[in-house]
């Protein structure tokens, strides 16, 4: 149980500062820090244009990115959950 | 951590590139070698590259006011070693540069080197020290996943201030800018991933120690200890 205890202890904490940086600075977006780092790019060099563009596909809208984003976690979600339970289960069994 | 398309000029992007290709290849060996030696391990392997899958598709806010994800490479790290890790790394990348428009094609070798190969091996540096100097698993655990996680985000930096030297004071002063965004912005995040790999790691000891035992990664006197302990 201590390492679980540790760990929703931690999770409070987290919580709590994102509650507290907001109330701080209520201005704070919460975008993205690799949109922000382009921003220091374009400060450094304002004439740099990306010389190549988005080769992918391209979400459509930020629905449609949150969509892929949250397939993404189900996949790997559901690969862990799928294997502790067998391994649990066999050695349950065994 | 992700560099966009088109954001590193040449020669950068392929220098990456050149550092990076070496050890997927490498990895695929070894990958290949541990899936036809063991293949017992195989869901584990799989249980690894999902935590890397789920980690890094969560993007959480940060003290900055700005959000960025954890890399949940380092599980991967300690369990398979770094080499092993980067092809898990590149699958994940390739997965966001395909679909979600996040890193890209040409800045793959890049972001594969930050996440895949350098927080790797902080990672598994730091979990060989520690258990070699006898300190509690778990927290050698904490300790090694939280820095590889940092650290990725600060490789990030040097690439990045590499690429783009500010005009005033070079290279020196961008790394302080950008690392003014992605290490301060993942502090509070590589906390949260060391600490949760550590109970993930717990529930491995639960269920399938003796894979621990057999990849090297514990011995099987620490098993037993760690396993008393649970029960």
């Amino acid at each position: 149980m201590k390492g679980e205890l540790i760990f929703v202890a931690l999770v409070v904490l987290f919580a709590a500062s994102f509650f507290y940086t907001m109330s701080m600075h209520p201005d704070s977006e919460f975008g993205g820090a690799d949109g922000e780092a382009e921003g220091v790019i374009a400060e450094i060099n304002p004439s740099y244009e990306p010389w190549i563009g988005n080769l992918g596909f391209e979400p459509p809208s930020g629905e449609i990115e949150s969509l892929l984003f949250a397939l993404q976690a189900a996949i790997g979600a559901v690969v862990i959950g799928y294997f502790f339970g067998y391994y649990r289960g066999k050695g349950q069994s065994d | 951590m992700h560099i966009s398309e088109g954001f590193l000029p040449g020669p950068w992007w392929w220098i990456w590139f050149a550092i990076s290709i070496p050890v997927i290849f490498f990895g695929m060996y070894r990958m290949n070698k541990l899936i036809s030696e063991r293949r017992e391990l195989l869901p584990l392997l799989a249980v690894a590259g999902a935590f890397i899958f789920v980690l890094s598709s969560l993007k959480l806010p940060s003290v900055t006011g700005s959000c960025s994800h954890p890399t949940g490479t380092g599980m991967a790290a300690i369990l398979f070693g770094p080499a092993i890790t980067a092809v898990l790394g590149t699958i994940v990348l390739l997965y966001q540069a395909l679909f979600l428009a996040h890193g890209g094609f040409t800045t793959l070798g890049a972001n594969v080197a930050s996440m895949g190969i350098i927080g790797p091996v902080v990672a598994y540096v730091i979990y060989k020290a520690g258990m070699k100097a006898n300190i509690n698993f778990y927290v050698v655990v904490f300790l090694a996943t939280a820095f590889a996680d940092w650290a990725t985000y600060v490789v990030t930096s040097i690439q990045l201030a590499l690429a783009f030297p500010a005009e005033a004071g070079g290279a020196m002063a961008s790394f302080q800018l950008f690392a003014g965004i992605f290490a301060m912005t993942q502090v509070p995040l590589a906390i949260m991933e060391g600490a949760l790999t550590a109970l993930v790691f717990k529930y491995i000891v639960q269920v399938k120690s003796d894979a621990l035992v057999e990849l090297k990664v514990i011995t099987s006197e620490t098993a037993e200890k760690l396993r008393g302990v649970v029960a």
